[in-house]
């Protein structure tokens, strides 16, 4: 028997009963669309955490820096030093202390004993690019400038929170605020932090009018980079903060984000891939079962092809051909579906769609496998079936 | 003389039961090229036992069976299914065309196993149906033919690939008397161009117009005179 003939009736066979052959196929057609939608959502979902995740702390590092007694161990142009390191896109260096962190703070000098005029808020002095570092938005005014800082000017920029809770809406008027017992005007208010929100609740001044507060020295660097760059900056950054000294620096790095990504698709995908393999051994017991009933209706036919000189081979190869092209014809189908699908759902959530064009082109060779495997037994039946007993 | 097709020596089929059945007992009979034969007997004599041993579906549990000179009862199920599919024509009671293919693909279907050639296939086809005189119905499925015609589309079917024999099982049983009558006259233009047929039958009208008829009774075969 030639190959041509086989696939010719196998093909015959199939579109003598469209109806069923359709309906046969809806069984894998379902499998495999619920297991290219399960993988390709998760895996766009999953992006997204990652992406996400990414976008907010793969490119943050922090530098601590502890107390030291004698000569700070980072100084205030740390800014520039960090900065000349590939990778870094912004940094700044900033001044807090345990008891800048509780200061009182009023917007006017009167004293009403009857109200809390006061607040209790985090004083800290900070170079210049704060607001770049923070990932935030001058939502009003603007934030302190080299000249401000060589003046020793008294201004201060608030963060938002802190604004709303000291009464300062508009800057037009230049409104003081006493920190303590010194007079301070507001420049800016800064908002719409995406890191570092804790600012906030802050009230930053130059670092050269800090000192009253006891913030001489250089605590924390904050630097942002430029993705994949986090860990080669967390490893330099503390030399070229503090050369000889870089052991006592302590280095927030992101975590690994290959890894987060890992991990986060990895329990998403295993759940959903044991639902898409249920959905396709359903749809192989369809195929497995109509095939069988199919074998048994068609018993006078395979008793003829006998007659005709079909060895048990030939009947055996064309059940499995059909059988193998319904699982095909479905996985085709189920492929397309689950890839629109996944696209479909990607535009509802405005996700970036994420599909392994390998999964998209396995998973019609995964339908015919199954109808192959699904169409094993019926096929022996077919093969077994004794001539004189076929034509009966 | 012509060649003997068929040579069956002391055949015989015994069916696994208790006590065993003898279908057809110690069977010896020789067919020869160009021969009509009928073979006739009642219900359970043994008519397609002995037809599914000549046909080469079924073994005999003991004698010897040459069919073209070859020895067929040693022979492996694939070697059987070979000289089956080239050697012999088969035409049933029940027609057996495949009811969602057309007259000619039914007709075609003969060729598919084997060593035929794709090549010419349907030409040959169309030829076989122009022998039995279907030219015009080539087309249609089984299911817009007549009885008549339908049997004449198997017979086209079984005379695909040159069979040496044409073996028949009730080829009439499902027709009615015209129908008979034009199924008979091919028949018997058929072995005027040289082809063996075997028919098995109940029917006398059949029988009589064989060359050749034995009867069968509990499976032992007679010559009918």
């Amino acid at each position: 028997m030639k190959i041509r003939d086989l696939w010719t009736e196998a093909l015959a066979g199939l579109l003598a009963r469209p109806v069923r052959a359709a309906l046969t196929t809806l069984g894998t057609v379902l499998g495999i669309t619920t297991l290219v939608v399960t993988l390709g959502v998760a895996a766009t979902a999953g992006n997204q955490i990652v992406g996400r995740f990414d976008e907010l702390v793969a490119t943050a590092v922090t530098v601590e820096v502890p107390e030291q007694k004698n000569a700070p161990l980072v100084s205030w142009d740390a800014v520039s030093r960090v900065t000349r390191l590939r990778g870094v896109t912004s940094a700044a260096a900033v001044a807090e202390t345990k008891d800048s962190a509780n200061l009182s703070v009023r917007s006017n000098d009167l004293i009403d004993p009857t109200r809390v005029t006061a607040q209790t808020l985090s004083v800290l002095a900070s170079t210049t690019d704060l607001p770049q570092a923070a990932r935030g938005r001058m939502v009003s005014g603007r934030f302190f400038d080299a000249g401000h800082v060589r003046r020793q000017d008294r201004v201060a920029v608030i963060g938002d929170r802190a604004a709303k809770l000291l009464g300062v809406g508009s800057l037009k008027r230049a409104p003081a605020i006493f920190i303590g017992k010194h007079a301070y005007t507001v420049i800016g208010i800064l908002g719409e932090l995406r890191r570092e929100r804790n600012l906030s609740m802050a009230v930053m001044i130059p670092p050269s009018t800090g000192r009253q507060f006891g913030l001489r020295d250089v605590t924390r660097v904050l630097i942002n980079t430029s993705l994949g760059a986090a860990d080669l900056v967390s490893r330099q950054a503390p030399t070229a903060l503090s050369p000889g000294n870089q052991d006592l620096l302590q280095v927030i790095a992101p975590p690994s984000p290959i890894r987060a990504r890992d991990k986060a698709q990895d329990d998403v995908n295993a759940l959903f891939l044991i639902l898409g393999l249920v959905s396709l051994v359903v749809g192989a017991v369809g195929i497995a079962n109509v095939t069988l009933v199919t074998v048994m209706e068609r018993v006078s036919e395979i008793g003829l092809r006998r007659s005709l000189g079909a060895a048990r081979r030939h009947i055996a190869a064309q059940f499995l051909l059909e059988s193998t092209l319904t699982g095909l014809t479905g996985g085709v189908i189920g492929a397309s579906l689950g890839v629109v699908t996944v696209v479909a759902v990607s535009a509802a959530k405005q996700w970036t769609p994420l599909l392994d064009v390998r999964l998209a082109l396995a998973a019609p060779l995964a339908g015919a496998v199954v109808g192959l495997l699904a169409g094993l037994y019926p096929a022996l039946r077919a093969a077994r079936m004794e001539p004189v007993d076929a034509l009966r | 003389m012509p060649e003997p097709v068929i040579e069956l020596e002391l055949v015989s089929k015994e069916f696994p039961a208790d006590p065993p059945v003898l279908a057809i007992d110690e069977i010896s009979i020789d067919v020869r090229q160009g021969d009509y034969l009928a073979i006739v007997g009642p219900s359970g004599s043994g008519k397609s036992t002995l037809l599914n041993v000549l046909g080469l579906l079924d073994r005999p549990t003991s004698g010897s069976y040459r069919l073209d000179g070859t020895e067929t009862t040693a022979l492996r199920d694939g070697a059987r299914t070979r000289l089956r599919g080239d050697r012999i024509g088969f035409v049933f009671q029940s027609f057996h065309l495949l009811a969602h293919r057309s007259v000619v693909e039914n007709v075609m279907l003969a060729e598919v196993y084997g060593a035929h050639p794709r090549k010419n296939r349907r030409e040959r086809a169309l030829e076989a149906l122009d022998r039995v005189g279907l030219s015009h119905r080539t087309g249609f499925t089984p299911d817009r033919l007549s009885g008549g015609e339908r049997q004449r589309a198997a017979i086209a079917r079984a005379l695909m690939g040159g069979p040496s024999l044409l073996l028949c099982d009730e080829p009439t049983g499902n027709l009615d008397s015209r129908n008979t009558g034009a199924v008979l006259a091919l028949f018997d233009d058929l072995r005027a161009q040289g082809l063996t047929i075997v028919v098995i039958t109940h029917e006398n009208e059949v029988s009589r117009r064989a060359g050749r008829r034995v009867r069968i009774t509990d499976g032992v075969l007679s010559e009918d005179s």
